[in-house]
């Protein structure tokens, strides 16, 4: 299975206009590899680089030091801007501040016109895109119509009709309520399971972060604990050092054991819980 | 004040499939900026006749509601009360009609104010029947793609149309934003609807403060979301809907320009 994305000792700094004493150092030596295909969650506290990182995956930011590979094109190579920018799409938090156009196929289109695709060739990618994510129906609506969720389907859209093999989201449900918030995740997994799109889902919301098959936590730029959701989410200590909280079946499970009860700390869902409960004498 | 903004609409367009909704956008503009040409050149009231008839024509066929076509007018009221008054009080010449106190109505007087008065109404009645029948967005396509050939000499035809598609994207959102923000400020005992110019004014600063930090962090975040989706400016861009002259257009400027021939040889009729 190929890597998708790898970075080579990633460091950045953001320029610091005004005075260079206070420069921060955001993303601190990270070696980073995804495989294709999979579904990644990164979390972490605020300002611990999360965004930063997805931007690198993008080449909207280039690395300070070190390097970051797209599909083996390495970011700072600016003749593969464009490729890089097709082959990894990004979807942000604010569905208000990321769609285009006045009418949702146009912004579905945005991506495809921009690369110079055929007319005939871009229709079939908005009507395939818009089918992925189940918003065909509205294809004539104004995105000031929508729900938040739906905008953020068709923001969704609007990267798969550039036909990306990876898809970035940086906190894309942090602002839907939680019928939008399903919506979305539902959505997300589905286009890793049937389209082997590789998800990079950057979340505050642990329940969404179970549903990975990697979970990644950052802390002060650098990576704190990396592996399945299991065993990530097993360090309950560490995350709530980190100052992140776990879901909260691990946490009672998490209890329980301190307790003294016979419980294993894996339990990620309810249903695991309750299948445990229930087994237990 | 909240009730203004509700009254906002953006464009004027209602919606429709009739012959003159689905004509080519470009193809509309063009014959609306030759109509207006046209009425500029009728010197008689005898071409208004013309108009008229080719305007009731375009009104019929497109099924606006003639209310919708009188309120297009009601906001130029003023000017249209104003230049008749003008030209009835100050054109000189003609014969002597009445006079109300040191004003002096002639003739020629009335003419002139009824002549300008029509020639008023039909400029608006013309360009309205054209923001009735084509959404913004439809506009949007023509004028860029009539711009394109003056890109060469410097014209950005691209990140005009790019700059008003966003424009009319946005207004929704900054609508319900400003909406958002007045009740906030509202709900803190802010007080937009008392006092004087001056004061009112004033009071509007803790609105339009949060208003602007607010649009220019979405016209960042945008900027970075277009970038990420491959945006680089017109160059070599393609469209999802390509304009398309048809039959339908060709009927459309056939019309036309029956019109103008007509309208023009009415300058040579005697009266
Ligand atoms: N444009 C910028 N210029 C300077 N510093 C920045 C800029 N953007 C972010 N930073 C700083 O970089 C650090 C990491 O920010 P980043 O946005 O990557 O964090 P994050 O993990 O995404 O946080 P959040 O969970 O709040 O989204 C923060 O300390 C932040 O203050
Ligand atoms: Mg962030």
């Amino acid at each position: 299975m190929g890597k998708i994305i790898m970075t080579k000792d990633l460091t950045f700094v953001y320029e610091a206009e005004s005075n260079d004493s206070s420069k921060k150092i955001v993303l601190n030596s990270l070696n980073i590899d995804i495989d294709e295909g999979k579904f990644v969650a990164i979390i972490g506290h605020n300002g611990s680089g999360k965004s930063t990182l997805a931007k690198h995956f993008n080449a909207l930011l280039v690395p300070t030091e070190g390097d970051v590979y797209i599909n083996g094109m390495n970011t700072k190579d600016t003749s593969h801007l464009w490729d890089i920018r097709q082959t990894a799409g990004m979807v942000f938090q604010n569905p208000d501040n990321q769609l285009v156009a006045t009418i949702v196929e146009e912004d579905v289109a945005f991506g495809p016109e921009n690369l110079g695709i055929d007319p005939k060739e871009i229709r079939e990618r908005v009507d395939f895109a818009l089918n992925a994510v189940d918003m065909y129906k509205y294809r004539e609506f104004a995105p000031h119509m929508l729900s938040g969720g739906q905008k953020q389907r068709i923001a969704i859209a609007g990267v798969i009709a550039m036909r990306p093999q990876c898809i970035i989201l940086d906190e894309p449900t942090a602002m839907l309520d939680p019928k939008g918030r399903k919506e979305v995740i539902k959505t997300v997994q589905k286009l890793n399971k049937e389209n082997g799109i590789t998800i990079i889902l950057i979340t505050h919301f642990m329940e969404e972060a179970v549903l990975a098959d990697r979970v990644i936590v950052m802390d002060n730029g650098k990576i704190a604990l990396d592996g399945t959701p299991k065993d990530v989410f097993k360090e309950v200590k560490i995350l709530k050092d980190l100052g992140l909280d776990v879901p909260q079946v691990t946490e009672l499970a998490y209890k329980l054991k301190q307790e003294g009860i016979d419980i294993p700390t894996e339990i990620l869902t309810v249903d695991e819980m309750v299948r445990f409960i229930c087994q237990y004498k | 004040m909240l009730i203004m903004l509700k009254n906002i609409t953006i464009g004027q367009y209602i919606p429709g499939n009739t012959f003159i909704h689905r004509l080519d956008p470009r193809v509309k503009i063009i014959l609306s900026i030759i109509f207006i040409i046209s009425l500029f050149i009728i010197t008689k009231f005898s071409g208004y006749i013309f108009i008229l008839l080719f305007l009731l024509l375009s009104v019929f066929v497109s099924k606006i509601p003639l209310s919708y076509i009188f309120k297009g007018l009601k906001p130029i009221l003023v000017i249209l009360i104003l230049t008749v008054g003008l030209n009835v009080f100050f054109t000189p010449g003609g014969t002597y009609l009445a006079s109300i106190g040191p004003l002096k109505i002639t003739s020629n007087g009335v003419r002139l104010a009824l002549f300008m008065g029509l020639r008023l109404i039909f400029l608006i009645v013309g360009t309205s029947l054209l923001t009735l029948t084509t959404s913004p967005i439809a506009l949007t396509d023509g004028i860029e793609n009539l711009l394109t050939p003056f890109k060469s000499i410097g014209l950005p035809a691209h990140e005009l149309a790019m700059m008003m598609t966003i424009a009319l994207r946005f207004i929704p959102t900054l609508l319900e934003e400003t909406d958002k923000i007045m009740k906030a400020q509202m709900a803190r005992g802010a007080d937009f609807e008392s006092g004087n110019l001056v004061k009112r004014a004033k009071n509007l600063i803790p609105l339009l403060v949060p208003l602007f930090i607010s649009a220019f962090r979405r016209a960042d975040e945008l900027a970075v979301a277009m970038e990420a989706r491959c945006y680089r400016g017109g160059f070599n861009r393609t469209k999802l809907k390509q304009l398309k002259v048809s039959n339908r257009d060709y009927i459309a400027i056939l019309f036309t320009a029956i019109l103008v021939g007509i309208i023009i040889w009415n300058r040579f009729w005697p009266w």
